[in-house]
């Protein structure tokens, strides 16, 4: 067993995992927040991303003592003070969900490619996403809701900050 | 539809997202309970291969395990093998199929022992410590090798590997042939695809042992279904089990099953009287969930020189797969009676073979062999307007079927409305097809490096499964209706129980609209409940694009009767005849006399408090309606994909990708569009990326999504859509059905488009998946040709 100490959506824990412990799994089975899905095993649908200290990882790649004295931010962290986070809102108005597995994902990568890229193109939203794979959408309402989500963003000044 | 709409029709937003987008979505991985146990399965590596001896000791010493068996262990929990539901011929072959085999693992996956053990990854490092010996045997992968002479025998108790011959007739279709100027013959492969719904299956079943009930959280589009499926597959009293489909994340058809993991769970709660859980690995559902397609297509035209049709001939060769899973044999068939589209004809004739192999076994996917055919059919009739030297468009517009009501079609269905020609138009508006034929030709003479091509897809599918009577003349073995429980509870709120269940649908939503505009109350203030056997206990579930043709349609119905019963109720309390009331947005009121009036939500409290009711009437104000449709539905539409293709890499761009759709009336324009988005894309990826690929031997060679390309948004175009609204006249609400017509119609719209670019190099087929590397064959074999 190994000693850690990871904050999750603001909240510190310090606690033992087996140092084979996947990001993810310490994430749904030892802190319980099971928003974050498992999609893959082989690191290639991002159902499972995650922002630790505020850049987008998938959180099968990451060993839980890799994000010891680390801050996580999961997908039940991304509302803030009860109001959603603008990419949360414009995935509900443009539809950019439907079964809704690969979104918390979807929009934690969404979330973090936004704090790098205040104002993409659609291509440059179609390449950031090339990791997170989503079986429902086509993706036609996935990009249209991270456009949209960066327009509100941006018309806010950048006060919708991740993990802030 | 009722009157007063303000919901029906658009201006929601999803109520399912408020969960989905917070990460509160109710997934069965996420169910956990006290005492769990967790299943891993041991699966054949091999294609084929005896099993000599299994070994479990080292895997019941190991930390954590709770028990492993092999399928001899287990052969008595079982009061019949896993069902199959379609036996489409009296003479169709049916290998029995259990949970776990004992002799022989007939494809890779074949599971032969399982291990239970306290956590997942005790269960799963244990399996790996489970020693068989196995005797490797012949595999065979592919149809046609395996119905030759001396091929290995999938089942060594089958004569050969054929599983049955279904055969379609309409008309002289010899005489059709016999006076054709112009016979057009075609070969076409359907590559075999995986289904990949992002969420992996997964169940859990807890038992109660002390009354002998079970729940069932699973994975699962048919949870109904399911429940009397499993009830006989262990021998439980029905009664005794309880099925629930909570979020579900995709299914696209490979959720529409009765799987071995799900008995496996049930069968091991029962015997170690301990809540038992599974979860597929990605990897582990390549080979252990049902993939889709897999066919070989022979197509023949019979054509005047001016292209118009005469008769149609097709013979199929229809991938089953190792054993026969809920309907593998009947989903081919569900596009038997659509390859000749949306045209005209005299005669038309179909025979499709189920074929064993040493693979997965194939069931329905999205479209459900209703792409199959459409693909066959405009690919063809593209190769026919290039044979008679008339444009793809003219071809179509020669051979539509005209605009009507009940149009018999030459496959002997009878299309509920049709209006093809005015949908082509349409699409052909927002196209400028003039200008791209202008550009094109411009192109070519300049021999400009991307070489561009438009592709159409004319399509005409069949859906909202169905009159349950036209099932039972097909051999399926369940009905085709849907059930609605409809009731106002006291405090003036809706409830409305649902037999559909969705998975990403939506349904929550539409159903809301629906019932909200019927009952005139706010969209707000109806709940649907739904995926609950001990909540809703009818229903024929989720699949075949039926939910809103049959299930919204039995919401609608219930509705309605609902309505009629306050309606009486009003006019006893306003001491008036019920037909004397007028009813506008929720509120009865006497004709004549607006003042004079009742609301339902008052109503709804005065049938619960019962102090007062018209002679003879009940308490409560609830009504149930099972609806079972007079015919299936048929949306239509047209879609065209324009490419261009770089010859110096074979790769294939889609530049445009325009769908005008027509599935009738429209409850929600917003899930309707996405339903479209998300049909198309699995379509042309099936037409660009995916296929599944065995190794001789039965090594699926493509078995994870590091090989097997899933397309992200990086690959995929965006879509420009629009819509034509023919209403069907099969039910009361109109409407025809929009979860898999983009899946239908995408993939011949790609590959036409493909062969456009590349006809003047004389290329007149890119077999799917039309791959960078086929591109670039086809293009250098074609210019090595002409050199």
């Amino acid at each position: 067993m190994a000693r850690i100490s990871v904050t999750v959506n603001g909240v510190a824990h310090d606690t033992d995992v087996d140092p084979r412990t996947l990001l993810v799994h310490f994430i749904r089975e030892q802190v319980g927040l099971t928003g974050t899905n498992v999609g893959c095993d082989t690191s290639s649908c991002g159902a499972c991303t995650v922002l630790m200290d505020g850049q987008s990882v998938k959180a099968c790649t990451v060993l839980a003592v890799q994000a010891d004295g680390h801050e996580v931010t999961t997908v039940e962290g991304l509302a803030k003070n009860g109001e959603w986070h603008p990419v949360q809102q414009a995935f509900h108005e443009h539809h950019g969900l439907q079964c809704g597995f690969c979104t918390p994902g979807m929009m934690m990568a969404a979330v973090g490619f936004l704090e790098e890229n205040p104002a993409p193109s659609e291509a440059e939203v179609r390449l950031a996403l090339e990791g997170n794979l989503c079986r429902c959408t086509g993706y036609h309402n996935i990009v249209v809701s991270v456009l949209a989500a960066a327009e509100t963003m941006r018309a806010a000044g950048g006060r919708a900050r991740a993990g802030g | 539809m009722a009157t007063g709409e303000r919901y029906v029709g658009g201006g929601v937003l999803r109520k399912e997202d408020l969960t989905l987008l917070t990460g509160q979505g109710r997934f069965v991985e996420s169910i956990t309970l006290p005492g769990l146990l967790h299943l891993a399965v041991v699966r054949s590596p091999y294609g084929a291969a005896r099993i000599r001896g299994i070994e479990l000791e080292a895997a019941r010493a190991a930390a954590g395990v709770v028990a492993a068996f092999t399928g001899a262990d287990l052969a008595e929990e079982w009061a019949a093998p896993l069902p199959m539901a379609w036996p489409v011929t009296e003479d169709i072959r049916i290998p029995e199929h259990w949970p776990v085999t004992q002799d022989v693992a007939r494809y890779q996956g074949d599971a032969v022992a399982v291990v239970v053990a306290r956590t997942r990854s005790a269960a799963l490092d244990a399996a790996e410590l489970v020693e068989v010996e196995y005797e490797e045997l012949p595999a065979v992968t592919d149809v046609e090798a395996a119905l030759a002479d001396g091929a290995p025998k999938v089942h060594a108790s089958l004569e050969d590997n054929s599983c049955y011959t279904w055969t379609l007739a309409n008309g002289d279709v010899e005489a059709a042939f016999a006076k054709a100027d112009v016979v057009v013959t075609q070969r076409y492969t359907q590559p075999r695809l995986i289904p990949n719904a992002m969420e992996p299956r997964a169940v859990v079943v807890q038992p109660l042992p002390a009354a002998g009930d079970f729940t069932m959280w699973s994975t699962t589009q048919i949870p109904h279904i399911a429940k009397v499926l499993f009830a006989l597959t262990l021998g439980i009293p029905e009664s005794k089990l309880r099925v629930i489909a909570p979020d579900v994340g995709g299914g696209f058809g490979s959720k529409l099953n009765i799987y071995a993991e799900e008995a496996l769970c049930l069968a091991l709660a029962r015997r170690l009287g301990r809540p038992v859980k599974w979860v597929a690995g990605r990897s582990e559902g390549y080979v252990a969930t049902t993939h889709g397609r897999d066919q070989i297509q022979h197509v023949e035209l019979a054509a005047t020189s001016d292209g118009k049709i005469l008769g149609y001939r097709f013979k199929l060769l229809a991938n089953m797969g190792a054993y026969l899973q809920l309907i593998t044999p009947g989903t081919p068939l569900l596009g038997g009676f659509l390859f000749c589209g949306s045209y005209g004809g005299e005669a038309y004739h179909f025979e499709c073979t189920g074929v064993f192999t040493n693979t997965t076994p194939t069931d329905a996917y999205r479209g459900a062999g209703r792409p199959e055919a459409t693909y066959a059919i405009e690919r063809a009739m593209d190769a026919l307007a290039r044979e008679v030297g008339v444009d793809p468009v003219e071809i179509r517009r020669r051979n539509f079927l005209p605009k009507g009501e009940m149009v018999p079609s030459p496959g002997g269905l009878a299309f509920d409305t049709t209006d093809f020609e005015m949908n082509l138009d349409r699409a052909l508006e927002r196209l400028d097809y003039e200008g791209l034929r202008a550009e094109q030709r411009a192109r070519r003479e300049r021999g400009d490096g991307k070489l561009l091509g438009v592709g159409f897809s004319t399509y005409v599918e069949m859906c909202g499964i169905a009159p349950s009577q036209a099932l039972g003349s097909l051999n399926y073995g369940a009905g085709g209706w849907d059930a609605a429980m409809v009731r106002m509870l006291p405090t003036g709120k809706a409830e409305v129980v649902t037999g559909s269940s969705p998975h990403g649908q939506g349904h929550v939503t539409s159903w809301s609209q629906i019932a909200a505009d019927a009952l005139g109350v706010a969209f707000e203030d109806v709940t649907v409940l739904h995926g609950d056997t001990h909540v809703a206990p009818l229903g024929m579930n989720t699949y075949g694009s039926r939910s809103l043709a049959v299930g919204g349609v039995a919401v609608s119905l219930a509705c309605g009767r609902v309505v009629d019963k306050a309606k009486t109720l009003a006019g006893h309390l306003l001491e008036v005849s019920p037909d004397d009331l007028e009813f506008e947005r929720g509120t009865f009121s006497v004709k004549g006399v607006p003042d004079r009036k009742k609301t339902i939500q008052e109503l709804a409290f005065a049938a619960w408090t019962a102090h007062s009711l018209p002679e003879g009437a009940e308490p409560g104000l609830e009504a149930s309606c099972v609806y079972d449709p007079p015919n299936f539905t048929f949306p239509f539409g047209t879609h065209v994909c324009v490419v261009e293709i770089d010859p110096e890499t074979g790769a294939v761009e889609i530049v445009r990708y325009l769908a005008v759709d027509d599935c009738g009336n429209v409850i929600n324009p917003q899930i309707v569009d996405g339903q479209v988005h998300g049909g198309v894309a699995q379509g042309i990826a099936a037409a660009l990326w995916e296929e599944a690929v065995y190794a001789p031997d039965g090594t699926l060679e493509t078995s994870s999504m590091l090989n097997y390309l899933v397309p992200s948004a990086a690959e995929l175009p965006s879509f420009e859509l629009d819509r034509t609204v023919t209403p069907s006249n099969t039910n009361p609400l109109g409407v025809k059905g929009i979860g898999e017509a983009g899946t239908i119609a995408a993939a011949p719209a790609v590959i036409n488009a493909v062969i456009d670019a590349l006809s003047p190099l004389g290329i007149t087929d890119i077999p799917m998946p039309a791959t960078p590397e086929r591109v670039w064959r086809a293009i250098r074999d074609a210019e090595g040709g002409a050199a």
